[in-house]
């Protein structure tokens, strides 16, 4: 009995180790992972054939991951906590190929283990030039082989990627590399022709969905190569460094402000299932809001039927209020992803409110409301913000005072009291003159004024910014980075 | 409590013969859930068969299925239980002799209880497979309703006492994701999400699904379904979209879409005015530069 206790817990110990050390991982990421999540995953795994990497991943992810956004961030991790050790290793031509790059990165030591691993696809050989490889990347793609596409991967990547031990740059630089030497543009071109001249005479539309379909596999080789360049770092730097620098945030918690391009797209894909939320649960909201105050003059009525006793209460009837919402969004340099998002939101979630009116300014202004009346497509809207909006007054620097005197000027018509102003910009002004009775005099006549804030916290007042200077007559200032924060400030105040 | 699979692969087979193309998460997920006894919380796009999985999965193993379908104002009386009152107040009259002891007794009995679908589906003799579905729809306050029947497949009657499940059924519940289902909830399911379908998948279900059609055809339909979901659409085309458009392409006697075809039948693709405009602008536009 005793020695089989024993026994058990022998055997489960690696695996406890192993799971503890890849749920620290999941929250060192940002994911929330909560005790009884870990135990069903715990529990999980061993319900399971483990050495099947597939069921073993989905099991996890079953257990651990309670929000599909977080996937990408699941699948990081697991990529690179499961990627050499334990036995779900599957991979196992790969196998050698880590051994190999693990001792040392010697150039022989790694042609060799290519080599003896992609056998099956066409052999990855040192003999070959670079010819020779674009012209095997062709055929892979063209014949959709996928051993043959690996093979490219990892040959491409040890040729150009130039990646060398402990050299302290991220997995996107050789990614860089790699891809610039492929020149997958011009292969995607050529598999266009060849498939044109194979196919005379055919209809524009099944070019196109040839186009849709080449440009799909050249996806699919560069996620394997990226995933070959992370499987190198890893074999170089040790699971737990690489988990660090892998890690990226969270679609809700990316910066507007230094988003590079493809997660500006996985914001705008996150913005659409967000504006629908906040849309249900501001008119949830709304509804269930406590029914009106009492109506003091209906219950004396009323009490004449019990003797004058106010048994049966009277309510006026809830008047959900629709606010009317004043946008000024600051459009330049920076700041403008994150007034491109917010004007996106606002306007997706028009049904919301009873009227949106929205400006954009630099150092001119111009109100911009018309590019998005009778649109559904907000995209386009945004675009046309972007290029037909007379916004540069002088020099097209951000220039607060003047913009401001604009609207003043022109459009405090705009603002009644039934108004929300939401103010967006750095206020970052150039030295020039704040004109901040502005400001005051738009919070005379609205019911409220906010001032949304890009920036971090730290940053404000600091050099030309002089947001409180602004504020100091706003009811609220908020810092908005993130779409988090953004969902918050929306659901908070409107 | 037996288990009811023996391997993931004997799920997606048995999914398989039901016509209902699971991939590996899918059924790693089927499979796991019947394990550790664990209801599976289904979130996806509408129209990617989040509800078809629960009556494939009860198909399956021969279950019957139990469905609450969710909707705002859901309570207790319409979800779990319900006292007969008015069998009571009968029961009360008639016998109007015997002291309060025993009619308390009586009425708050087994006879007297209205089971809705939750309470139903924990009592059944037969196996049953439970679907929650659209659990988003109901108030948050609501969704603790449903905590004691999914962590210990129990639920308690304050004047009949705790009933507990003769056998622990499947349960699967499901939300479109219009908004954030609470964490009590989510810490008791196993999670999966069910996006569109990849290329050969989709491929796989046309073909299935639409008796009569063409290998070239379905190849066709899943292709340009793809191309049309990579647009920026308000919604993109959903699975039971794509087999509508391929049932009506097989009707029309299409044997091959081309872009006329395709832009008048784009309204069983597209619901939305401006994506239908805008798939149309792509087919065309497509036409263009071939000409060039």
């Amino acid at each position: 009995m005793t020695t089989e206790l024993f026994a058990a817990e022998v055997m489960a110990d690696p695996l406890l180790d192993l799971m503890g050390g890849f749920i620290q991982q999941l929250r060192d990421a940002g994911l929330p992972v909560s005790l009884t999540e870990n135990l069903d995953a715990m529990e999980a795994v061993q319900a399971i054939p483990i050495e099947d990497r597939l069921t073993f991943k989905y099991a996890l992810g079953a257990t651990l991951v309670k929000n599909h956004q977080h996937w990408p961030a699941f699948e990081t991790v697991f990529d690179v906590y499961f990627s050499l050790r334990g036995p779900e290793y599957s991979l196992s031509n790969d196998d050698d190929d880590a051994s190999g790059e693990g001792e040392g990165d010697d150039g022989q030591e790694n042609d060799q283990a290519e080599g003896s691993g992609s056998e099956a696809g066409g052999g990855g050989g040192d003999a070959m030039s670079n010819e020779d490889l674009a012209e095997m990347l062709y055929q892979a793609l063209m014949r959709e082989d996928q051993n043959l596409q690996r093979a490219v991967a990892r040959t491409s990547v040890q040729r150009f990627a130039g990646m060398e031990p402990g050299r302290p740059v991220g997995g996107t630089y050789y990614l860089y590399r790699t891809l610039r030497n492929l020149d997958l543009d011009g292969v995607l071109e050529r598999m266009l022709e060849q498939d044109r001249a194979n196919n005379e005479g055919r209809s524009g539309l099944d070019d196109r969905l040839a186009k849709d379909e080449y440009e799909s596999r050249i996806e699919k080789l560069k996620t394997e190569i990226e995933a070959e360049i992370r499987r190198r770092l890893v074999a170089d730097r040790g699971v737990e460094a690489m988990a660090k620098t892998l890690r990226k945030p969270l679609p809700e918690d990316l910066d507007f402000m230094h988003a590079t391009r493809d997660e500006m797209e996985t914001l705008r894909k996150a913005i659409a299932p967000l504006t629908r939320k906040l849309a249900i649960r501001l008119a949830r909201k709304r509804r269930h809001r406590n029914k009106g105050g009492l109506d003091f003059r209906t219950t004396i009525r009323k009490s004449l039927s019990y003797g004058g006793v106010p048994a049966e209460p009277r309510f006026k009837h809830p008047r959900p209020s629709k606010p009317e919402i004043v946008i000024l969004a600051d459009i330049s340099g920076s700041v403008a992803a994150f007034a491109r998002f917010t004007l996106h939101l606002v306007y997706a979630m028009s049904g919301q409110f009873s009227k949106v009116r929205a400006f954009v300014f630099i150092d001119g202004l111009d109100e911009v409301t018309r590019f998005f009346d009778g649109h559904d497509d907000i995209t386009a809207s945004v675009h046309r913000v972007n290029t037909e909006a007379d916004v540069v007054w002088v020099d097209g620097h951000s220039d607060y005072g003047h913009a401001f005197e604009v609207f003043e000027k022109q459009y405090m018509n705009a603002i009644t009291p039934k108004t929300t102003v939401m103010i967006l910009g750095d206020a970052r002004n150039n030295y020039h003159a704040a004109q901040a009775w502005i400001i005051q005099e738009m919070k005379r006549n609205a019911k409220q004024v906010f001032w949304l804030n890009p920036e971090p916290g730290s940053y404000w007042d600091t050099g030309d910014s002089i947001v409180s200077e602004y504020a100091q007559y706003c009811d609220g200032l908020f810092e908005v980075r993130n779409l988090r924060q953004l969902e918050t400030f929306i659901e908070a105040v409107l | 409590m037996s288990e009811r699979f023996t391997d993931v692969e004997s799920v997606r087979d048995g999914l398989k013969n039901v016509d209902y193309l699971a991939d590996d998460g899918l059924a790693s997920v089927v499979y796991l859930a019947d394990r550790l006894d664990k209801p599976i919380l289904v979130e996806g796009p509408a129209g990617t068969g989040k509800t078809q999985l629960a009556k494939s999965v009860a198909e399956m193993i021969g279950a019957r299925l139990i469905r609450l379908q969710c909707y705002e104002g859901l309570d207790e009386s319409k979800a779990l239980y319900e006292w007969n009152y008015k069998k009571q107040l009968l029961s009360i009259q008639s016998k109007q002799q015997s002291d309060w002891e025993s009619i308390e007794e009586d009425i708050f009995s087994d006879e007297f209880l209205l089971t809705r679908p939750l309470l139903e589906a924990i009592t059944a003799d037969d196996p049953v497979v439970l679907l929650i579905d659209e659990v988003d729809r109901v108030e948050v306050e609501t969704e603790a309703l449903l905590l004691e029947i999914l962590s210990d497949y129990q639920v308690s009657i304050p004047e009949l006492g705790t009933i507990v499940a003769k056998q622990i059924p499947l349960v699967f519940l499901t939300s479109n994701n219009t908004r954030e289902l609470s964490e009590a909830l989510k810490r008791r399911a196993l999670y999966m999400y069910l996006d569109y379908p990849e290329l050969e998948r989709e491929r796989e279900i046309v073909l299935t699904k639409v008796p009569d059609i063409s290998q070239n055809l379905a190849d066709q339909v899943a292709r340009i379904v793809r191309s049309v979901r990579q647009l920026d659409l308000r919604k993109a085309p959903s699975v039971s979209e794509t087999l509508d458009w391929a049932r009506t392409l097989v009707l029309l006697g299409v044997e091959h879409v081309d872009a006329e075809t395709a832009t008048d039948t784009a309204n069983i693709l597209l619901k939305y005015r401006s994506d239908i405009e805008k798939a149309t602008k792509e087919f065309a536009s497509s036409e263009d530069t071939f000409d060039a």
